[in-house]
């Protein structure tokens, strides 16, 4: 697959905030529980035909399953609420996902298709943008349709606005599926485009040459 | 619940709560045993360990609080229209449906204990004379599926201020006829749609829904409204319940 390389920024510079890593890979351990454990609590009335293998789940039962789904909820909300806050006020969001336009997307999808994927260290291609901005959309409506479903009284409104308790339930189902479709793409293509790994851990463009080989 | 819990618990009804708790505990971590991927990739049972279980079951407890907070005493759960009433109704306990216990109507006698006046007996024939209230509302279960039922009786709170129970005390607890007992808040044994209640869909509960009596509140889980009621006691000490001492949540709120 030809790729274009030429990375905006220079070697040493700060790609990744130290706030915006802290809460990347505290938000994969949240991420982890609680899908892991959600698989568990889905196998005990599953939506449809279908159970999680039981051994790639987490809880034992669905006690323990109850358990830490509801205790990795306040790690997975507080840590979303930190970087949610930092990046609408600080202007990372601003700075890294816009602007962004359908036309641009179809654009790059585009170029793909013909088998050009670019990345370029510390800046995002339109594809990327629409991808973490859908997985933090995704990510917001996981924790509004869990409240729902967690408090289907307390958060009637909010259940309403889901379609009812069995609505909520659906929701929180399928932005499960989106966010971890998602996971994979990224995980995909952080194996594809290796060198993005370590600014995500040490934040800083690395200082050897650009790989060329994709 | 459809997952039956180790049948010895069931034999422990006599003995003192410190040791229960210690047993349950037993068998809770036993449970665990089986953990998935994410102690695979550990490389550790880092998910079984005591600290962590601890951890899980404080986190647990402020859960309790925190419900505790968030409960408006004056929120109504959603009621539904009769055409909206699943049917058939599920059955659901820690047993099957041909082994739901059967109660002689005239032998029956609720009891009442703890911090409550008027600790007399009640006979079915004067409890269903009590003034009489129909809900239709959701029942959601804790492994996540829900149905709409029409259920009848007498408001709760109408039965504690007639039987003089102390409504400043912390918890009512209820002893039932299949060896089943669960205990809930004051807040929400107060709350206008609790119910006592003695018919299902306008009829006498049958045995399978309850008979003679249960605990309806669309407020909390399904294990949170006890069937078969024999007894119904008032206390500030922590009573727990059956699922709740062996790891589910104990406020259970909706």
């Amino acid at each position: 697959m030809a790729s274009e390389t030429s990375d905006v920024v220079r070697a040493g510079a700060v790609i990744h905030p130290l706030l915006v890593r802290v809460c990347h890979w505290v938000n994969l351990v949240a991420i982890v529980i609680m899908v892991l454990s959600g698989w568990r609590i889905f196998n005990a009335s599953p939506l449809f035909d279908f159970v999680f293998p039981r051994d790639i789940t987490l809880g034992g039962w669905l006690a323990g399953a109850l358990q830490w789904h509801f205790a990795a909820m306040w790690l997975l909300m507080a840590n979303g609420l930190v970087y949610v806050l930092y990046g609408l006020f600080s202007g990372h969001y601003g700075r890294s996902f816009f602007p962004l336009s359908p036309r641009a997307i179809l654009r790059e999808l585009v170029n793909i298709l013909h088998g050009r994927l670019s990345h370029h260290l510390g800046t995002y291609n339109p594809l990327q943008k629409m991808a973490y901005l859908s997985a933090i959309t995704l990510g917001i409506t996981l924790v509004l349709s869990g409240l729902a479903i967690w408090k289907p009284v307390q958060f009637q409104e909010l259940a309403t606005l889901m379609g009812g308790y069995e609505g909520a339930r659906w929701v929180h189902f399928l932005a499960m599926v989106g966010l971890v479709g998602f996971a994979l793409v990224h995980v995909i293509m952080v194996l594809l485009v290796p060198r993005t790994f370590l600014p995500m851990i040490m934040g800083r463009a690395p200082r050897v040459a650009k790989d060329k080989e994709h | 619940m459809k997952e039956r819990p180790p049948r010895v618990i069931e034999t422990l009804a006599g003995m003192p709560a410190g040791e229960i708790k210690l047993i349950e505990r037993r068998l809770f971590l036993k449970k665990s045993l089986s953990l998935g991927s994410l102690a695979l990739l550990s490389g550790c049972d880092v998910t079984n360990a005591d600290h962590v279980q601890k951890l899980l079951w404080s986190i647990s407890r402020w859960n309790d609080k925190v419900q505790g907070w968030l409960f408006d005493p004056n929120k109504l759960a959603p009621t539904f229209p009769e055409s909206a009433i699943t049917r058939p109704f599920p059955f659901n306990a820690y047993y099957s449906e041909n082994e739901a216990p059967e109660v002689m109507a005239e032998d029956y006698a609720l009891e009442l204990a703890g911090r409550i006046r008027e600790r007399r007996s009640w006979t079915l024939p004067e409890l269903y004379a009590l003034p009489e209230v129909s809900q239709v509302t959701r029942h959601v279960c804790v492994e996540g599926w829900s149905a709409i039922g029409k259920w009848s009786g007498v408001p709760f709170r109408h039965f504690l201020e007639q039987v003089g129970a102390d409504l400043t005390a912390k918890y009512v607890g209820f002893k039932c006829l299949d060896d089943y007992y669960t205990s809930i808040d004051m807040a929400t044994a107060l709350h206008p749609q609790t119910q006592l209640t003695f018919k299902f869909a306008d009829q006498i509960l049958p045995t399978k829904y309850g008979f003679p009596m249960k605990l309806r509140i669309p407020t909390k889980l399904g294990f949170k409204n006890p069937k078969h009621i024999m007894a119904i006691y008032v206390t500030n000490m922590y009573p727990g319940g059956y699922w709740e001492d062996q790891g589910y949540n104990w406020f259970a709120g909706l």
